[in-house]
């Protein structure tokens, strides 16, 4: 796992991770770090089962409307495991793939919570009318 | 009297077991780990070793996907959980036997099973070549129980896979792709072997539906489209007409959509292209399989074709059925894989749904043929959603699963009662009574060991791991 050295007084980018049990983290992270990189770090439980190599979705977050525009375009790598992700919103972005630039600061990303999904009637639909993986 | 999840201290701990090693046994483990002190954790496997299907259904040429064993190895390094390998519940093992030891008990044991089509000779016992996914997908993969499949590949050039879903691509991919890209996976070296001496250059994708009704995913199908020296065929009038029939409705379904672009993207590279590839990949729409037709000069005969439905569709979209117009055809192939889709199979002592094909349940919790909720069992993964979804989707409901378990825990909920004298021992108890039964079981350490062994034989061979494929030979590893 990549070591994180936080950043120098004054410097950063601020970002706002809500957990899957709602909790609330600033952190000042460094240029250039990933949300995998950041949640890895300062173990927060976003699950990257493969590490950031596009091959899975587990790392699906949703990123405030504000500051989704300022992302890079998904690549169409990115866009095919997207279409697999839990609770897929119009926001919704892999958190390996979101890497963290000046423009950014003070984003917030809320990753998706089971329970939380599945009492929320639309997004369950959303889950069931997504392309699953069947055999 | 009830466990009663209040008294539990490290010393006094929840017991849970976890029946499958799978995906939603080590996600759901690994939730009621963190969020609960006093939980302790065994996790009863039939095979030697753990993952499930990470490890012998994921594609050798996905290790990417296979990288979730290193978060599952987290998990298993918590002192509180255990592994407890080579023992499958059912036949060396009760559920009762669980009940007497454990306070809670999650089934996570997936689908061991698969859908037939129901017709004459498919099981391949009688014509042979004829597999299902699962065999041989688990040939490949080195599942112990599929090791001596033997396919032969080598008696003519073309091959049959049945189903539109990621499984059928897995197989056609690695029936078609580079044997020198193939070498550097961790695919089993009998199965390298094979497919270096294969015959195979077309395969053949068929289904009863039409491309909206595919199950196959964006990543699986633009690695089709991909493979060097292979040109994709399918009936693209008839492709063309499905897509501007239901034109809008595509456009609103945001993965729909992306999925048939890279089938209209596929055809136009295919009629653009200058280079005469070698190999061919066809996607065949509306064809259900009747009758598979032998070749009876050899004894044991031989799958030599396929007799086919050709049907059209009725009703709508997803609703959509095939209807067969009454035209039958006929298709060459000397090998044919099935992958119609997983099956899971009821567990003694268990309820079981058997139209849906999954153990009844609210949110992981397992309910009786009544409705009631049963105290201390849960449910997790395929067996809980059914048969489909990626691993990510099995996370989800792993977690959902755990938090069922967790929120019971809370609130002092009735668990597996104790009718004995002290407190429940778990694997403590469970494995010298697997081991008066004669069975060997493996430890995680004894796994590591194993694991171990298949890098250093893969280093030899340039590749990530040689899975060591036999029982016997796990045994071996371990000194016994
Ligand atoms: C061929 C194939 C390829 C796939 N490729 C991908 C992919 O590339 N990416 C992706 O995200 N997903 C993929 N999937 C899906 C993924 O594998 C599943 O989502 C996931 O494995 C389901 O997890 P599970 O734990 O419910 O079941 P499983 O993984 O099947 O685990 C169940 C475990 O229970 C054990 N067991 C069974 N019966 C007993 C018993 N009686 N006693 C004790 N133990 C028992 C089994 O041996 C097994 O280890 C693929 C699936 C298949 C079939
Ligand atoms: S960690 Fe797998 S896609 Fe991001």
């Amino acid at each position: 796992h990549k070591e994180i050295a936080p950043p120098k007084e004054g410097e950063g980018v601020k970002i706002n991770i809500i957990t899957r049990e709602g909790d609330k983290h600033t952190i000042q992270a460094n240029e250039g770090d990933s949300i995998m990189d950041i949640t890895m770090a300062h173990d927060i439980d976003l699950e990257c089962a493969c590490e950031g190599s596009l091959a899975c979705s587990t790392c699906h977050v949703i990123v405030d409307p504000k500051y989704y525009e300022k992302l890079d375009e998904p690549t169409d790598e990115e866009n095919d495991m997207l279409d697999l992700a839990f609770g897929l919103t119009e926001t919704s972005r892999l958190g390996c793939q979101i890497v963290m630039k000046p423009e950014l600061d003070g984003i917030t990303v809320t990753i998706p919570s089971a329970t939380r999904n599945v009492r929320l009637e639309g997004n369950l639909l959303r889950y069931k009318n997504s392309r699953l993986f069947i055999s | 009297s009830s466990h009663v999840a209040g008294i539990n201290t490290i010393n006094n701990p929840f017991r849970l077991a976890i029946i499958g090693s799978g995906p939603a046994g080590f996600y759901t483990a690994q939730r009621v780990l963190k969020n609960c002190s006093f939980a302790t954790v065994d996790m009863y496997e039939a095979l030697p070793t753990p993952h499930g299907l990470v490890r012998y259904g994921v594609a050798p040429d996905h290790p990417e996907v296979k990288n979730a064993q290193n978060r599952f190895d987290e998990v298993a390094r918590d002192p509180r959980y255990r592994f407890v390998g080579n023992v499958s519940v059912g036949t060396n093992l009760t559920i009762n036997d669980l009940k007497a030891h454990h306070d809670a008990i999650v089934l996570s044991y997936g689908a061991t099973e698969e859908k037939t089509l129901g017709i004459e000779f498919e099981d391949g016992t009688v014509l042979k070549n004829i597999f299902s996914a699962r065999e041989f997908v688990g040939w490949y993969n080195g599942m112990p129980q599929y090791r001596n499949l033997m396919p032969d590949l080598t008696r003519s050039d073309t091959a049959v896979v049945i189903g539109h879903g990621n499984v059928a691509l897995d197989i056609a991919r690695i029936l078609l792709m580079d044997v020198g890209a193939l070498a550097k996976t961790d695919i089993t070296e009998y199965a390298l072997s094979a497919l270096r001496n294969s015959k195979i250059r077309n395969v053949i994708v068929l289904g009863r539906r039409g491309p909206l009704q595919v199950s196959f995913t964006a990543k699986e199908l633009r690695e089709m489209m991909n493979l060097p020296n292979t040109k994709f065929v399918t009936e693209f009038n008839f492709v063309k007409q499905e897509l501007e029939t239901h034109a809008d409705l595509i456009s609103k379904n945001r993965s729909l959509k992306r999925l048939m672009q890279i089938i209209e993207k596929g055809f136009i590279n295919t009629t653009t292209t200058n280079n005469q590839p070698e190999k061919t990949w066809t996607l065949k729409f509306l064809r259900s399989p009747i009758e598979f037709i032998p070749n009876n000069e050899t004894e044991p005969s031989y799958v030599q074709g396929l007799r086919l439905n050709v049907n059209r569709l009725e009703g709508s979209f997803e609703k959509c059925v095939a209807v067969p117009t009454g035209n039958v055809e006929e298709l060459e192939a000397s090998l044919v894989v099935k992958s119609l889709g997983y099956r899971s199979k009821p567990l003694e002592g268990v309820p079981f749904d058997h139209k849906r094909g999954l153990i009844p349940n609210v949110n992981g919790k397992m309910l009786d043929e009544e409705g009631n909720e049963l105290p201390g069992f849960y449910v997790s993964g395929w067996i809980k959603r059914g048969p489909s979804g990626v691993i990510a989707a099995t996370m989800y409901d792993a977690y959902e699963t755990a938090e069922t378990i967790l929120s019971d825990i809370d609130q002092k909920k009735p668990m597996i009662p104790n009718p004995g004298i002290g407190p429940k021992q778990g694997a403590d108890a469970i494995i010298p009574l697997l081991k008066e039964r004669g069975v060997r079981t493996v430890s995680f350490d004894d796994w590591k060991k194993v694991e171990e062994k298949e890098n250093e034989l893969g280093r030899q061979k340039g590749k990530p791991r040689e899975k060591v494929v036999t029982t016997e030979q796990v045994l071996e590893i371990l000194g016994d």
